[in-house]
């Protein structure tokens, strides 16, 4: 009962639009045949378009039919697909993804959701062990077509159990392949290439940016592929690396700075395995110095794969050491707001940080 | 839930041929011959590891014998070496798998006993426990979800994998859903070490099936014929749209775990010897005997037939190459394996 | 010996079953082995006879030893270590990673420090190699002093091309720092200049019935939306007009060809109390004097509150600089980087003209243009001016906002 009024309470939260920077961010420019969605839209629209042009795709996850999810990302689809494509799996997540595991190699192309990142744990293995290692372990015989979608992320009084990030647990990982989209474009080609992946795809949405982000996406099917970041903001002094909600901060960041004649190139990693290596190189060389920022915990994050993978390769190209700036090395964030907002990184905090390296 | 035992002394043949007969007891020979093979290979240091699966011939055999090749599909756990025998794979698939060879079904990745056979309906599985039962739960819901009728899926275990939290969710769900699907737990008592009584609290594991709305059945696994009666039952339930079912077969362990590990630190040989006289494989090979299926000199033509199948199945076996270590980084992922895109 | 488990490095013969002399099946089990995990049955290798025990019982040798001889069948009594097992694993190649190892490069001082000690970063020290720099020579715009990479590309460009500024005697006063605003219009600046040559040329406008309207609707537009109607709007809404038929003004260069723009972004010149930053009225081909109004108003509200964001400073095609209201008559403005073109309103002045052979009192504004002469040649730039001066003269009262 408590947790169910507790979901209730962060859906609510959601939909008040209420980032605590302000208002909603808006993302790229106008585009003929272009819808404006907010993140949220662009899943739905990513799912149906897949449910109606690939019979063998199937949602299950637990209150994804009746209630149409807990944010309401597949309301009316139940309606419209029919109880046999849109599955409310009993509460336990380690047989939601052993099943989809087992629908996938079958030859179907289920859609799994974890209903809140912080609920994953108990299918680790089915992830981890079986769905990351059928193609492997079979020599190719069977292959595991899965895609696993999951809210992750804090900033919405969620506080322990409904605000971790957990790319770092999965990123590590041969055989799986992860996703952490920002923009309502990037989301709706990403999830659809995830979709027709042949492996399995963790495929993560930062929910504090599920209705505060709203941007343009082109009509009709399109794929973005996994693998390739994307500069989202071109500068001279710095390159910011980031993703989720955080990559929108550090955009409002790097745009105020611009007015203190301060340049800062931002990358939207977009994938964090595969990730592009050519992307953060090619603009590391240019700016000579890399700050990562992302709301998971700083030690063993993906900071330190970036920044392991860097040193190497463009050594001779950095001007200043390689920055960090991320959540605190606590388990969760607290309910309390001054204890929520200590953990997440504020953009001033970010503007701070890309002043200091550019001027170092 | 009614329970199925087998009616003593008469020869029921469960609507079976002398020549399906004879096939059970061929399996059986087989996979009894493979498995010593193993056992003998370890010991003589060419591969390092081995299961043996003494004592489930007989399930092994009437379980194969229920299965429709072609269309039904298999789940199997890592005891299942007569079963597999059964459903389409050859003693060389199985040398190749414990010489871990490049022409094994899983390239030399897999440990002994973990097959995969997409082309038989054998689902590729891993080393942990009850995993695949959920996996035998969503290949279930598949075989529905285009409407298809008359195909089931077999997922196999043992009575230590029933205390897995995951063993019950697939259970759960199947029955939820009446998925074409027979859970088939190979009681032998033992989960390496832990005896039946440390592992539950209750005597039969088909009891378990009450709490999840599935009919349970029990048999007798040390007799092919009952176990294949038993098994008809569930598996033709199960194709016809009838629902889950879980099937018990009381077996024997007769040897270790595995060559890993040694017995006679937990289990008193009186018990054991006792067992041993009711060892399934001379019990068949009596009872067909006495009910003039076969013949002395048809039994040890058999026998030589099957050691001669092995023989040649460990020499090609053993004549193979390992796989290249050029190789280690295929089908990571479909396309390429670095985690850096460039 | 064979390798009973995969920790084993060892075992000891517990029993022997069968003595030298004694024939053996292949597979039947010879001797008793026991190991710390397990004890067996050893099953022969081959089909023969025993010809040798060489270890007794009760003795423990590493896996691997030999153990005993056997005939076997059909081959002559050769002594070879039958009982010795095949090794089971092949050695591990050297895994190919992709651990490239950087060669060291020889730097300009011990430990890439300079001649004061101070370390310098990777960057810097190879960059200092590669334009022959002297670190130690060079003052670092850094933090606390710190010699950066762009401070050695500039050391090494700037000799080429320009004298660096000079360095201020500190005992002639006071020495301003230059904030990352400054520096980086003393960039943009340079950059602008070195580019694009740049020509010049004005009009001189008569504005007396468009100061005339813009008087007459002032106070009803501020009424109706809380904010000043300057000149300023008029202006643009005319060169965005004479910029249509002058596309060339509306372009940029590039080595494979000038680009002509689809829309007009008018950038603003605006100074703030300590930078200068040119907020953009993106589209303004759309947009009417009064829509031109109300978004140039609330940019230049947003510049002076430190609140713009990249969309506001970015995408622009042509700029002005409403550079009269200090009372210039005239001014060279520098272009924005990538524009053909930047026009300035000057000073609205009452001056004596003659119009119609008669003198009269005009309200005179001259309307100065610097140009991108790679793209624009004096006679575009004087249509243009010539337009654009056509549309003020005609603007007045009975004109709609």
């Amino acid at each position: 009962m408590a947790a169910e009024r507790a979901q209730q309470h962060l859906a609510e939260d959601l939909w008040s639009d209420a980032s605590s920077e302000g208002r909603p961010h808006e993302v790229g420019g106008a585009q003929p045949g272009a819808e404006r969605l907010s993140n949220l839209d662009a899943v739905r629209l990513a799912l149906h378009e897949a449910m109606v042009a690939d019979e063998r795709v199937l949602i299950v996850g637990e209150d994804v039919g009746a209630r149409g999810n807990v944010f309401l990302i597949t309301r009316g689809f139940l309606e419209e697909f029919g109880a046999k494509r849109v599955v409310d799996m009993p509460l336990a997540e380690a047989s939601i993804i052993g099943i989809a595991v087992g629908m996938a190699m079958q030859g179907l192309r289920p859609i799994a959701e974890i209903q809140f990142a912080d609920f994953i744990y108990p299918a680790f293995n089915q992830i981890v062990g079986e769905a990351a290692k059928t193609r492997y372990r079979s020599n190719g015989d069977y292959s595991c077509p899965l895609v696993i979608r999951t809210p992750y992320g804090g900033g919405i009084h969620g506080a322990l159990s409904h605000s971790v990030s957990i790319e770092a647990l999965f990123y590590h990982v041969p055989g799986l392949k992860i996703v952490a989209p920002s923009t309502p474009r990037d989301i709706k080609g990403l999830l659809t290439a995830a979709i027709e992946d042949p492996d399995p795809v963790l495929f993560l949405e930062h929910k504090k940016t599920y209705r505060s982000v709203k941007g343009e996406v082109p009509e009709g099917h399109f794929t973005i592929p996994i693998g390739k970041a994307d500069v989202k903001r071109t500068g001279t002094q710095a390159t910011v690396v980031s993703y989720g909600y955080n990559l929108h901060q550090a955009l409002d960041a790097a745009a105020q700075l611009e007015t203190e004649g301060i340049s800062i190139e931002v990358i939207d990693l977009r994938s964090i395995r595969p990730m592009d290596k050519t992307a953060i190189l090619t603009s590391v060389r240019k700016t000579r110095k890399l700050l990562i920022i992302h709301e998971d915990n700083k030690f063993g994050g993906i900071g330190a794969e970036i920044s392991a993978m860097v040193s190497e390769e463009a050594f001779f190209d950095l001007d200043a050491p390689i920055r960090r700036l991320c959540g605190p090395d606590v388990p969760a964030m607290g309910y309390a707001q001054p204890l929520e907002e200590a953990f997440m990184i504020s953009t001033e905090r970010m503007r701070a940080a890309m002043r200091e390296l550019a001027q170092f | 839930m009614a329970k199925t035992v087998t009616a003593r002394g008469a020869l029921d043949r469960g609507g079976l041929t002398d020549e399906q007969l004879v096939e059970m007891l061929s399996n059986m020979l087989l996979q009894r011959q493979l498995d010593n093979r193993g056992f003998q290979l370890n010991r003589q240091g060419k591969i390092p590891f081995a299961l043996g699966s003494e004592g489930h011939e007989g399930l092994q055999a009437g379980a194969a014998m229920a299965f429709a090749r072609g269309s039904d599909i298999l789940v199997p756990y890592y005891r299942d070496l007569g079963l597999v025998l059964g459903v389409g794979l050859t003693p060389l698939d199985l040398l190749n798998n414990m010489f871990a060879r490049e022409a094994d079904l899983s390239g030399g990745r897999q440990f002994p006993n973990h097959y995969t056979a997409r082309d038989r309906g054998v689902l590729s599985i891993s080393s942990i426990i009850a995993a695949h039962c959920t996996h035998a739960a969503g290949v279930a819901y598949a075989l529905t979800y285009n409407g298809e009728k008359g195909r089931a899926v077999l997922c196999t275990t043992g009575e230590g994998s029933t205390s897995q939290g995951e063993w019950h969710e697939a259970i759960n769900f199947s029955a939820i859903h009446k998925l074409p699907i027979v859970f088939l737990v190979e009681n032998n008592g033992w989960a390496i070490s832990t005896p039946q009584s440390m592992q539950m609290a209750i005597v039969d594991v088909a009891d378990k099936a009450t709490g999840y709305g599935l009919p349970g059945m029990i048999c007798d696994g040390t007799d092919p014929i009952a176990t294949y009666r038993t098994m008809k039952i569930a598996m033709e339930r199960a194709r016809s749209g009838g629902g889950p079912t879980l099937v018990e077969a009381k077996c024997y362990r007769f040897l270790s775990h595995s060559t890993d590990d040694d017995d006679r630190t937990y289990r008193d040989r009186e018990t054991l010897a006792a067992q041993r006289a009711d060892d399934p494989l001379p019990k068949f090979e009596r009872v067909l005997l006495e009910a003039g299926i076969i013949d002395d000199p048809g039994l040890t033509a058999l026998k030589a037939d099957v050691l001669k199948q092995t023989n040649d199945a460990t020499d090609a076996a053993e004549a193979l190459p390992y796989p290249s270590v050029d190789d280690m980084t295929a089908h990571v992922y479909a396309g390429a394996f670095e985690p850096w895109l460039e | 010996m064979p390798q009973l488990g995969e920790s084993v490095t060892e075992g000891t013969v517990s029993r022997w079953l069968k003595k030298p002399g004694e024939s053996v099946e292949k597979y039947e089990a010879f001797v008793e082995v026991s190991t710390d995990k397990v004890t067996a049955e050893v099953p022969a290798p081959v089909a023969g006879t025993m010809r040798e025990l060489i270890v007794g019982e009760g003795e423990t040798v590493p896996t691997g030893a030999p153990i005993a001889i056997i005939d076997e069948v059909g081959t002559a009594a050769v002594p070879a270590d039958k009982g010795a097992p095949a090794p089971l694993a092949q050695p591990l190649e050297p895994s190919r990673s992709s651990l490239a190892v950087l060669p060291l490069q020889a730097t300009n001082g011990r430990n890439g420090a300079t001649a004061n000690g101070t370390r310098v970063s990777p960057a810097v020290r190879r960059l200092a190699r590669e334009h022959a720099v002297d670190v130690a020579a060079v003052s670092g715009t850094g933090t606390n002093g710190r010699v950066t990479a762009a401070d050695i590309v500039a050391a090494a460009t700037g000799v080429s091309r320009a004298p660096a500024p000079a360095v201020a005697p500190i005992k002639a006063g006071e020495l301003i720092p230059l904030t990352p605003a400054r520096r980086l219009i003393a960039r943009r600046m340079v950059e602008s200049k070195q580019t694009a040559p740049h020509a010049w040329t004005t009009v001189e406008v008569d504005v007396t019935n468009l100061w005339a309207w813009r008087m007459a609707a002032k106070d009803d537009f501020e009424r109706e939306h809380g904010a000043k109607l300057t000149l300023l709007p008029f202006f643009m809404f005319a060169v965005t007009e004479s910029l249509r038929v002058f596309p060339l003004m509306n372009s940029s260069f590039f080595e494979n060809g000038i680009a002509l723009h689809k829309n007009v972004n008018l950038g603003i010149a605006t100074a703030t109390d300590d930078n200068l930053v040119v907020p953009v009225v993106r589209n303004a081909e759309e947009r009417s004097i009064r829509g031109i109004a109300l978004a140039a108003g609330a940019l230049i509200d947003k510049a002076r509150r430190g609140k713009l964001d990249v969309d506001d400073l970015t995408g622009g095609t042509f700029t002005v600089n409403n550079n009269g209201a200090a009372g210039s008559i005239l001014s060279a403005p520098i272009l924005v980087p990538g524009q053909a073109g930047i026009a300035t309103m000057e000073a609205v002045v009452k001056r004596p003209v003659v119009r119609n052979d008669a003198i009269a009192i005009r309200s005179m504004m001259n309307v100065c243009l610097s140009l991108d002469h790679r793209v624009v040649d004096g006679a575009i730039a004087s249509g243009f001016l010539a337009d654009l001066k056509k549309r003020l003269e005609a603007m007045g009262p009975s004109g709609a906002l």
